[in-house]
């Protein structure tokens, strides 16, 4: 399942989108929890009882600026989550 | 002394143009005195609840009502219109299953399932199992899902920021007109040519630009066309997001409102499913659902 977390608004979309099977029996030992400076993932299980990472409902609202400080403007070459997840399940859509 | 009291003049009622219509219904073709199961599904949303009676996997009747400002008497009162329907006690319900908003806090549900599972098993009974995109226009957000043949969630997106393209957004563009909800979508047509969409960014920004419409001479016709326009624009951009599939089907009260649905259905090439069920009830009927499917699984085990 691919779980979209964000907004849109005037400004433009904010999704993190999470591949929920590549999230399961996670090969990276969750290191998304660790990776976001903002700590912003969270392990749940799902609505068919699978673990999985999702972003905190808080965050979900507030994405853009939770997440500037890990963009290029920021100083970071690439995104910490993305970069901690080496299954590839995390991808932002901005 | 004769002195005459006139009464104070009291201020003229105020009519709720947004109200909408709150239903109960029962299928009095079935006795749920000899169901093996029934389950209850509850949707506590942030504008309308919903409990639904499902009899041996069968929708067999339902409430839908508006939310009050406490979401578990919300939850027991939509439960308890439609067991005064039916005489029905709770104690009769083998499983209950809470979701939406407020499905933390239905006190009398056995399991909480997030709304938009609901959403896309609800929509494949309603629909049947050929549904595979699902627009969610609820009353303060709006979701999009993709589900494969068995109501499984397979891609799902959801925006509860901003109140553009949801029921809340109807009900005060409603307020606005001064006309019925009801009557905003078949009066939406009833314009010469087509309108360009008001803003469809934000509620708060359509109803002034609504307002500046109606001050230039626009028909309050014109203008619920307009905001039908951007409705539907603001929606369909979410849907484009995760992509739509044929099999698309709509749930949520703006379900109901053509004005919104057939421009939604021009902007994407794409005709929505009908179904005769209330649109507003799939989340409800959704968990009602996973209530039977967990309850056959703990019999056949």
């Amino acid at each position: 399942m691919i779980a979209n977390y964000g907004y849109k608004d005037g400004s433009g979309e904010y999704y993190i989108s999470i591949d929920t099977d590549k999230c399961i029996g996670c090969a990276a030992e969750r290191a998304c929890l660790t990776a976001c400076p903002k700590q912003m993932f969270e392990i749940i299980t799902d609505d068919y009882d699978d673990e999985v990472a999702w972003i905190k409902k808080p965050n979900c609202r507030t994405l853009s600026y939770d997440c500037a400080d890990c963009k290029p403007s920021g100083g970071y070459t690439s995104l910490p989550c993305m970069t901690a997840c080496t299954p590839g399940a995390i991808k932002h859509s901005w | 002394m004769n002195a005459e009291v006139t009464a104070a003049p009291t201020a003229p009622e105020k009519k709720e143009f947004w109200r909408w219509q709150e239903n109960t219904w029962v299928d009095e073709t079935k006795d749920w005195k000899t169901a093996k199961i029934i389950t209850c599904g509850i949707d506590v949303g942030s504008v309308s609840s919903q409990a639904v009676l499902v009899v041996d996997g069968e929708l067999y009747g339902f409430n839908s009502m508006r939310t009050g400002n406490n979401s578990p008497d919300s939850a027991t009162n939509a439960l308890q219109g439609v067991m005064d329907k039916c005489g029905m006690k709770l104690e009769d319900i083998h499983y209950v299953v809470g979701t939406g908003y407020g499905r933390v806090n239905v006190p009398f549900a056995h399991k909480a399932i997030t709304e938009i599972a609901c959403h896309a098993r609800g929509a494949n009974y309603m629909g049947g199992n050929g549904v595979r995109t699902i627009l969610d226009m609820g009353g303060q957000d709006c979701k999009a899902i993709h589900c494969d043949e068995k109501g499984k969630v397979t891609n799902f997106l959801m925006n509860d920021k901003c109140a553009a393209g949801t029921g809340r957004g109807m009900e005060v563009i409603s307020d606005l007109m001064q006309i019925p909800i009801a009557e905003l979508g078949p009066r939406s047509f009833d314009i010469d040519a087509d309108v360009d969409a008001v803003s469809s960014v934000c509620v708060v920004f359509a109803k002034s630009e609504a307002l500046g419409l109606l001050k230039a001479g626009y028909t309050k016709n014109k203008v619920i066309a307009a905001y039908c326009q951007a409705m539907a624009e603001r929606v369909v951009s979410l849907l484009e997001r995760i992509g739509v599939e044929e099999g698309f089907f709509i749930t949520g009260g703006i379900a109901k409102n053509p004005g919104v649905v057939k421009r939604i259905e021009k902007l994407l090439g794409i005709k929505a499913i009908d179904t005769k069920v209330d649109s507003q009830i799939a989340g409800a009927l959704g968990a009602a659902l996973f209530g039977y499917t967990l309850m056959s699984k703990k019999a056949a085990a």
